[in-house]
């Protein structure tokens, strides 16, 4: 198993450039403009994964944040969430959009059956408690 | 009573009118009605309890009456394993700690994430100013400071964007954020933008404002880099109002993070008494629940300090100490602060300067947020506190106080073919993505135009559809870095794949990221380590050089040079002749003028811009005019005006004498007095006249005639003299100084003048 990584190995594009890779497997130095203008490159070989998030997450939290790594560690299990899906929870996450607390803990269940989006399904379902609690949930 | 003096004004409140600071106005403190900036008696005393390692009450609300907010900051943001110890101690106690150099950061920041907002606030407001600007200097998350510039446009126009968006990189900026006056111009403006801001050397950060969706699709498809739009709230009501809730926008923070974009949020006092929902709080407690939301959320930074609601806040009593209260609380916190010092909370110019000061000396991760590099009529946003327009004020004020304000100037020549080689750049994919063909005459009054009133161009809704296709067509920065490398923007396009990259490691996704130099710099590799004099950010040499070449800097070359274009014309004006040692005078109507070692010889001019020639023929005509005889003595011994005079005076057969130096500085002087008590002195050459010169000469003569004439007074306007002409003024007395001769006694000197023959 890989080491935790410290702050000493900030920034990995630097300090790792090897192991930096994109959506697709290309390594930082395969992302050439050459490579780019022979149609090698797409945007998605210019998507972070959660590889690179969760290597972000472990230099934040020996920075002392460990609310910024939970942040890049929700990012993560968003990754492979298709667009629409997360507009979709956003919206349902803004008050009054869903009638009971039910919707929310359904959402949370997919995604952590279709994403192993678990950490975000703990967020949404701590979410569905106080959105309760507080009245926003209008049905 | 009839003798009764009658008036009714003081006519200085009348000057004071006229003032633009009485265009702002200023509020009533009434906390009841949200207007209370530090304190309110809404606001709760700070507390905590814990019951089984569970919050069971927080700032004097139960567990189970928490709104939202409090709900999410006491899951989230407070850490039990600190709190205990950080709520127990005493808020004087650490509010010393925060100004005291000698305790670590990195403790302080630990104890802020056990503390309440009432108990940031508790102790933030025992700092007064100083104290509050010099914590934040300490606090603040990464030691080297930045900037982040408004590029807007007021017709949304591509070409202008992107030529002001590489003057705004070629300044420094380490980021640029754009907006729209039309929502569907969002594309082309990110565009528009982001070509620009790849001219030069890469590095610039960019976002563009605009609907929480479409800035992530604008994201996702590679145009913009961060977003900081996210904006919190500190009471539940302003919160849901927004249509949103802590919840939802850290979630929108995450995806954010899933993107591989950086993000931040927005807050700042002022927000909600604007919305109607402020709870009697005061603005302080709102925004330190916002900040510990924030810090909750897990998002990286904070964009805050008044932002929107700092004109609001400006307009309260202690408002502006709030703001840098509001700033030191964020990285207090450990987020990256965007220190607000955007809105324009202010009509008066000594408010903006005072203002920007404290976070220019303290250094700031993002001082402005933004800085309006365009005109003010062209901020979408509404102007900012600094704009286009004061750029060079700024500059100024960096080399003025040697502080890092982020930005460094630019020779004029630098930012012309910046704005060329942007809106060629621009131009060409445009043309390549087959989006629009701009004119040659269109490229040309975007370049010289200083705003956008100045141009002819795109009409905005030629931009809108221009916008709307590349939504449509689904173009991303791929195609955009094809399109310029095709064209020869191979620069342009390698800058631009380097700033997309930047997304697949994350690293720029930490704390206070930048890119300096092509390099990341980042509270994690380069955290402020201040901890006293001669640590913490210090500007180098070469940084310190940077800021100091402003423009039309003068030195003795620049005067020397400067004098000697009007040499030739001088010289076809006046002849000096000099007649070796001068005798003394008999006449008793006699005035010598004393002139200085350089008149005539290496300076033409006087301050004013007179030429010399004149000069001495208004005096001459002016002791003609009044009954006396002039007589010239070149001085070698001196160049002091006093000397020049009292040595006149003693040489002259009247006891009368003129002094004149070649800057026009002029003085009456009689035999035996005190050298600085003389009888008329012409202090401020630069607004001396002809008229005046001659009405020296003329007065200096009647004294000869025993009269005591009126003096001649040279009217001021209170202009700054010292600020306009002392620079100048110390290098052409240097050169005087440098002819002087202590030994060489007065010169006897015709002076023969070409236009009219006449000889002195």
């Amino acid at each position: 198993m890989r080491r935790t990584l410290t702050r000493a190995d900030f920034p990995l594009a630097e300090t790792a450039p090897d192991q930096v890779q994109g959506a697709r497997g290309k390594p930082l130095e395969a992302l050439t403009l050459e490579a780019v203008l022979q149609g090698d490159v797409t945007i998605e070989d210019l998507r972070i994964t959660p590889q690179a998030l969760l290597a972000q997450a472990e230099i934040a939290r020996d920075a002392g944040r460990a609310a910024l790594a939970e942040n890049f560690e929700r990012g993560a299990e968003l990754v492979a969430v298709p667009q629409e899906l997360i507009m979709e929870t956003y919206e349902m996450l803004r008050p009054g959009r869903v009638k009971d607390a039910g919707v929310l803990r359904e959402r949370a269940a997919m995604l952590r059956r279709d994403y192993g989006a678990e950490k975000l399904a703990e967020f949404l379902e701590t979410a569905a408690i106080h959105y309760q609690r507080r009245g926003l949930m209008p049905g | 009573m009839s003798d009764t003096i009658q008036v009714n004004r003081w006519r200085r409140y009348s000057d004071w009118d006229g003032r633009p600071l009485r265009l702002d106005r200023f509020a009533k403190e009434d906390p009841a009605n949200g207007f209370a900036a530090f304190k309110s008696p809404a606001d709760p005393s700070p507390g905590l309890t814990l019951a089984a390692g569970r919050i069971a009450s927080m700032d004097g609300v139960l567990a189970h009456d928490f709104d939202m907010i409090d709900a999410f900051i006491a899951e989230y943001h407070l850490d039990p394993q600190i709190a205990p110890e950080a709520m127990a101690m005493d808020s004087g106690e650490v509010a010393r700690m925060l100004v005291d150099m000698h305790v670590p950061r990195e403790r302080l920041v630990q104890l802020a994430h056990g503390m309440t907002p009432a108990k940031l606030v508790d102790v933030v407001s025992r700092l007064n100013a100083m104290e509050i600007a010099f914590a934040y200097s300490k606090m603040r998350p990464r030691k080297t400071p930045g900037n982040q510039a408004h590029v807007t446009n007021a017709k949304d126009d591509p070409l202008q964007l992107a030529a002001d968006a590489a003057v705004a990189a070629g300044h420094g900026f380490d980021e640029v954020e754009t907006t729209m006056r039309v929502a569907r111009c969002a594309w082309s403006n990110a565009l528009a933008c982001l070509v620009g801001s790849s001219v030069g050397e890469w590095g610039t950060l960019f976002q563009c404002s605009s609907e929480e969706a479409e800035e992530l699709r604008i994201g996702m498809a590679g145009f913009t880099s961060y977003a900081e739009t996210v904006s919190v709230y500190g009471t539940e009501r302003s919160f849901t109002d927004g249509d949103d809730t802590p919840w939802s926008k850290a979630f929108l923070v995450a995806a954010y993070a899933s993107r591989g974009i950086k993000a931040r949020c927005t807050s700042g006092g002022g927000a909600e008494l604007l919305m109607g929902y402020h709870e009697a709080k005061s603005l302080l407690y709102l925004e330190a629940r916002c900040l510990c939301l924030q810090r909750g959320m897990g998002v990286q930074g904070t964009q805050n300090g008044g932002i929107d609601g700092a004109p609001i806040t400006a307009s309260i009593a202690g408002g502006m100490r709030e703001m840098m209260a509001e700033n030191l609380l964020a990285v207090w916190l450990d987020l990256e602060c965007a220190s607000g010092n955007d809105a324009r909370a202010t009509e008066s110019e000594i408010r903006v300067g005072a203002k920007i000061l404290p976070y220019l000396i303290a250094g700031s991760d993002l001082i402005c947020s933004g800085f309006g590099s365009i005109l003010k009529y062209d901020n979408s946003f509404n102007p900012s506190l600094f704009n286009g327009e004061e750029m060079e004020d700024f500059l100024t004020l960096q080399r003025d106080f040697e502080a890092d304000g982020g930005l460094t100037p630019i020779p004029e020549a630098e930012a012309l073919s910046l704005r060329i080689r942007a809106v060629e750049a621009i131009s060409a994919v445009l043309e390549e993505l087959d989006l629009a063909s701009p004119t040659q005459a269109m490229k040309t009054s975007v370049i010289a135009a200083s705003g956008s009133r100045e141009t002819q161009t795109f009409s905005t809704g030629e931009t809108a559809r221009i916008s709307e296709e590349i939504q449509a067509r689904g173009i991303n920065v791929i195609d955009v870095i094809k399109a310029l490398a095709k064209r020869g923007f191979r620069p342009e396009a390698g800058n631009l794949l380097q700033i997309v990259k930047l997304r697949v490691s994350g690293d720029y996704l930490q704390t206070s990221s930048i890119i300096r130099q092509g390099r990341i710099l980042s509270a994690v590799n380069d955290p402020n380590d201040y901890g006293g004099p001669g640590t913490g950010y210090r500007l180098t040499d070469a940084r310190k050089e940077e800021i100091n070449e402003i423009r039309d800097l003068i030195g003795q070359s620049e005067v020397l040079s400067d004098q000697a274009r009007h040499r030739r014309a001088e010289s076809r004006r006046i002849t000096y002749a000099p007649q070796g040692e001068a005798p003394k005078g008999a006449n008793p109507h006699e005035v010598v003028i004393g002139i200085s070692p350089a008149f005539g010889l290496q300076l033409y001019q006087t301050t004013a811009g007179l030429a010399l020639s004149d000069v001495l023929s208004a005096l001459i005509r002016g002791i003609t005019s009044g009954g006396g005889v002039a007589r010239i003595l070149r001085m070698h011994h001196t160049a002091d005006t006093s000397f020049l005079g009292l040595t006149a005076a003693e040489m002259s057969g009247s006891g009368f004498g003129i002094g004149i130096q070649a800057k026009g500085t002029a003085v009456i002087h009689q035999r035996g007095r005190m050298p600085h008590n003389n009888l008329e002195l012409f202090s401020n050459a630069p607004i001396t006249t002809l008229a005046h010169y001659e009405g020296m000469g003329r007065n200096a003569a009647r004294w000869t005639h025993g009269e005591r004439p009126e003096p001649v007074v040279v009217p001021t306007d209170g202009q700054a003299l010292g600020a306009r002409f002392h620079a100048q003024v110390a290098l052409i007395y240097a050169i005087e100084t440098g002819l002087t001769d202590p030994s060489r006694p007065p010169e006897e000197t015709f002076v023969t003048f070409a236009d009219t023959g006449a000889k002195a």
